[in-house]
């Protein structure tokens, strides 16, 4: 007896939906193993970090928060990684759309209200499209890897947002640290609930989706991407030119990182220092993945990210493991749902004695 | 003929593949020296059935007996070593290596490259096949690539020769050679499978047939008392329909005209378009004949506007100029393409029949309003070309992939037709296909030109070419030789045109080539 796999005559509908699912519960299984291994309450760890940031109201407005960023970029990687263009570089797009957003307001100094709030959000947008044209440019005129352009560009943004905010746009009165004055109030996204941090941006999270959706699957742009990922040469034939999908595909996710760069520093954090950077461009990456490159699997599979990054943070006082702990739950979660992709398309099926009996003499 | 002990005996093989049934019970057996056919449609189960003798499946059920043995081939290596060789209808050699190379990659022993060399060219010399052991694998023809396959498989020693599909890329010359050397490894005692659809090729060589329909064994034949149009319908258990096309028909204006089309190559191993000229009228069917390789692709892709010409003059519909237009405004000037490739290229196979509706008829038949894809009127022309088509497939929502080669085909041929394009290009518009599907598609191709279009067929499949057409021209290594009317083409001059033999450069060439071979001609 052996397993085997054997190929699906179509993508099976079900593992499709079961096979992200049961990534999250793997995630959460070996992890408890792993955390009981090593002497921590692993059962604990995983209830802190999966189930207490559902369960505890209070802890919503923090899930809604983490999740817009996380679906905002998603949605956008998901559009790449369609159309087959990986770009690993959203962090990098999202560092540039904030400070694209922050260059605006001090551009405006004291003024504000909607319609600077809007530029503001505008030149985010057009600041993470420039930082994807760059790959994309690349990558179309002389063939260079986009994986590995895109990602450097993080570093270099990085460095933009160090330079940026420990010299000319360092607060005078922010006591030397490096970072740039809080953003007045006027210039800042309008909170939905008074009293709570749920932001405008969190309803941006919760719309753009639909749009995506709807883009996706029933426009013929959405169709361009789709057939440019699954078969150039037959794009080609079909008259959708190549080139322009990959670049367009990176701009789109450009645009998205860069958006949410812009709503997190108007509507969440209203400064930026060098802590601004919190993976969320990679992370978006898991989300993209775990929500199997579809807008509405984005929105569900930013939430269920968020939740890991509020429950790493309640784990962190409660069984006192490090914040990075998150990180791990989520890089296996990466790992689970890349590694049962295989599913959709094979069958797993256990093989007789038949083959096994090699060379016997029938 | 068989004598007390066959060589190769199959009883009651069975083998199951998820929703299909492979092979049913199949039970036939070839003589030492026979040449046996192995008859049937695309998907009758000829290819499954040849994997498990060369050990590259097994049985589920059924017993192999080799000499009246039974045994068990647990892999090709075991086949060889009971004396199997198998010439592969697609080749596995490295381009950039030489012949010499190439063979001793595939050899299970190893054997010193000097003693390898000298027994290659025993074969050679033996078996009359031309072919230098030192020529790089990229500078053969398909002919000769072919006998370098066939010199692996004779280094063993076969006592059976499988051969899939042998024909399919060798002009008529060469197919005469290939039988001269199938007739010598006969007549010294190898038997030989020969799988092919070629029913007068079978007619010519093989004494025995058996016909395989649905995976179950349909008929067994002598094809030597049998004609192609009995065997055909043993095949496809029917009545084979004919071309009904009507006599006489004049030609109308000309709708697709092509002048001066020369296209530099962008693949290595690619052959550039070179001065290509021709004029097809509307009701006119104009065929293109060649071995693979010398154009077909890049001609298709020029014409199709996925590779755009420089010269917008180049390529003219309907007195329209369009050699600099991209593929979607070419559709757009009346002019459909169906390239060779079904899967990646003619259809995308992981998309639904409807989704590949919208890939290339989306702006003729208005299915996009305001950016967005109208799902429906899509799935309802998926529906009309799977109903005018018999293509059998579960409906619109079935996915591109899952439908077999000569369906999908069928499809493709479909979508294009019934968006009635003025000049319709297609490659090897049956290549793969069964018989009875072949027809259909050939009566379509005849009915829209019926109706006043132009239609352009690729092909390497002479007799498809011959049965079509009402001109032909021969592309050889990116030249299109002149057009010639079909009822008035010679199969000697057409096969001369197909392997290069038409100018004074060419020629040099060949001399050139001969040269170098030391092996005398048998």
């Amino acid at each position: 007896m052996r397993l085997k796999l054997e190929k699906r005559p179509e993508p099976s509908t079900l593992m499709l939906f079961v096979t992200p699912v049961a990534s999250v519960l793997l995630t959460m299984f070996i992890g408890m193993v792993v955390f009981d291994l090593l002497g921590i309450n692993g059962f604990r760890a995983v209830i802190d970090i999966f189930l207490t940031p559902l369960l505890a109201s209070y802890k919503w407005q923090d899930v809604a928060v983490k999740a817009a960023p996380l679906i905002i970029i998603a949605l956008g990687l998901s559009v790449g990684n369609r159309a087959q263009v990986w770009n690993i570089g959203a962090e990098g797009q999202y560092i540039i759309g904030a400070l694209c957003a922050a260059g605006v307001g001090i551009a405006a100094g004291t003024a504000g209200g909607p319609l600077v709030v809007l530029v503001m959000i505008v030149a985010g947008i057009i600041g993470g499209m420039a930082w994807a044209w760059i790959p994309a440019v690349l990558r179309t005129r002389y063939d260079v890897n986009e994986i590995l352009t895109s990602l450097m560009l993080v570093y270099v943004a990085f460095q933009v947002l160090a330079y940026l905010v420990g010299g000319p746009w360092k607060d005078p009165n922010g006591r030397n640290f490096p970072a740039t004055a809080p953003l007045q109030p006027s210039q800042e996204l309008p909170i939905l609930f008074p009293g709570s941090t749920v932001h405008l941006g969190v309803l941006i999270a919760l719309i753009l989706p639909f749009v995506f959706w709807l883009l996706m699957s029933r426009s013929v742009f959405g169709f361009q991407i789709r057939v440019v990922g699954s078969a150039p040469q037959a794009a080609r034939y079909g008259g959708f030119d190549t080139k322009r999908t990959i670049i367009l595909a990176l701009l789109i996710s450009g645009a998205m990182a860069g958006l949410a760069g812009a709503l997190e520093f108007t509507g969440a954090l209203g400064t930026i220092n060098l802590g601004f950077p919190s993976n969320y461009g990679f992370t978006a990456i898991i989300v993209s993945f775990l929500g199997r490159l579809n807008p509405i699997g984005c929105l569900i599979a930013g939430i269920v990210l968020a939740v890991t990054y509020v429950g790493g943070q309640v784990a962190q006082t409660t069984v006192h493991i490090p914040n990075a702990t998150a990180g791990i739950f989520q890089a296996m979660m990466l790992f689970f749902i890349l590694a049962s992709d295989i599913l959709v398309r094979y069958r797993v099926r256990l093989v007789g004695s038949a083959s096994s009996a090699q060379g016997v003499k029938a | 003929m068989s004598s007390s002990v066959p060589r190769l005996a199959l009883t009651g093989i069975t083998k199951r593949f998820p929703g299909v049934l492979a092979n049913d019970q199949v039970s036939f057996s070839v003589g030492p020296g026979e040449i046996h056919a192995l008859l049937g449609e695309n998907g009758a189960g000829k290819s499954t059935l040849v994997k498990m003798i060369y050990g590259i499946m097994q049985p589920d059920a059924g017993t192999i007996r080799w000499n009246g043995e039974p045994v068990t081939i647990a892999n090709p290596k075991a086949a060889r070593k009971l004396g199997i060789g198998m010439v592969f209808q697609h080749f596995s050699l490295f381009e950039a290596m030489t012949v010499l190379e190439n063979i001793a990659l595939g050899m299970d022993a190893t054997i010193p490259q000097r003693e390898l060399e000298a027994k290659i060219r025993e074969v050679m010399q033996h078996y009359g096949l031309k072919l230098e052991p030192r020529r790089i694998v990229s500078t053969l023809s398909v002919g000769e690539r072919q006998r370098i396959e066939i010199v692996r498989a004779l280094l063993l020693n076969p006592n059976l020769l499988i051969m899939d599909e042998p024909t399919s890329v060798l002009t008529p010359q060469e197919v005469d050679q290939l039988f001269v050397v199938l007739r010598k490894l006969a007549a010294e005692g190898c038997s030989i499978l020969y799988i092919s659809h070629k029913l007068h090729e079978i007619k010519a060589l093989c004494e025995n047939a058996t016909i395989l329909r649905g995976g179950k064994l349909v008929d067994t034949c002598d094809p030597r008392v049998e004609t192609s149009r009995s065997m055909a319908e043993k095949m496809i258990g029917g009545n084979l329909k004919d071309i009904q096309r009507q006599p006489g028909a004049e030609f109308g204006k000309p709708r697709l005209e092509v002048s001066g089309l020369s296209v530099a190559t962008t693949d290595h191993f690619g052959t550039s378009l070179k001065d290509i000229s021709l004029t097809v009228r509307a009701g006119e069917i104009f065929g293109i004949a060649g071995v693979a390789g010398n154009g077909q692709n890049e001609l298709l892709l020029a014409l199709s506007g996925e590779v755009p010409t420089d010269s917008a003059d180049a390529v003219r519909v309907d007195g329209v100029k369009v050699g600099r237009m991209a593929a979607r405004d070419r559709r757009g000037s009346g002019l459909a393409t169906v390239p060779e490739e079904r899967n990646g290229h003619a259809a995308v196979p992981d998309f639904t029949l409807s989704d590949n509706a919208v890939l290339t008829a989306r702006d003729r038949l208005g299915m996009v309003k305001g950016g967005l894809i109208d799902a429906r009127a899509a799935r309802t022309y998926a529906g009309e070309v799977i109903a005018s088509f018999a293509v059998k497939a579960t409906g619109p929502g079935a996915f591109a992939g899952s439908l077999s080669g000569g369906n999908l085909q069928k499809f493709i041929m479909g979508r294009e037709i019934l968006q009635k394009p003025t000049v319709l290009v297609v490659s090897q518009p049956t290549w793969g296909v069964d018989a009875g599907a072949a027809a259909a598609i050939h009566q379509a191709l005849v009915d829209l030109a019926a109706s006043g279009s132009a239609i352009v067929v690729i092909s390497q499949d002479l007799d498809e070419l011959l049965a079509l057409c009402d001109t032909l021209a021969v592309i050889n290594g990116g030249h299109l030789s002149p057009p010639m009317k079909v009822a008035e083409a010679n199969i000697e001059d057409i096969g001369l045109l197909m392997g290069g033999i038409h100018g004074q450069t060419t020629a040099a060439e060949v001399a050139a080539a001969e040269g170098h071979i030391h092996a005398p001609q048998a």
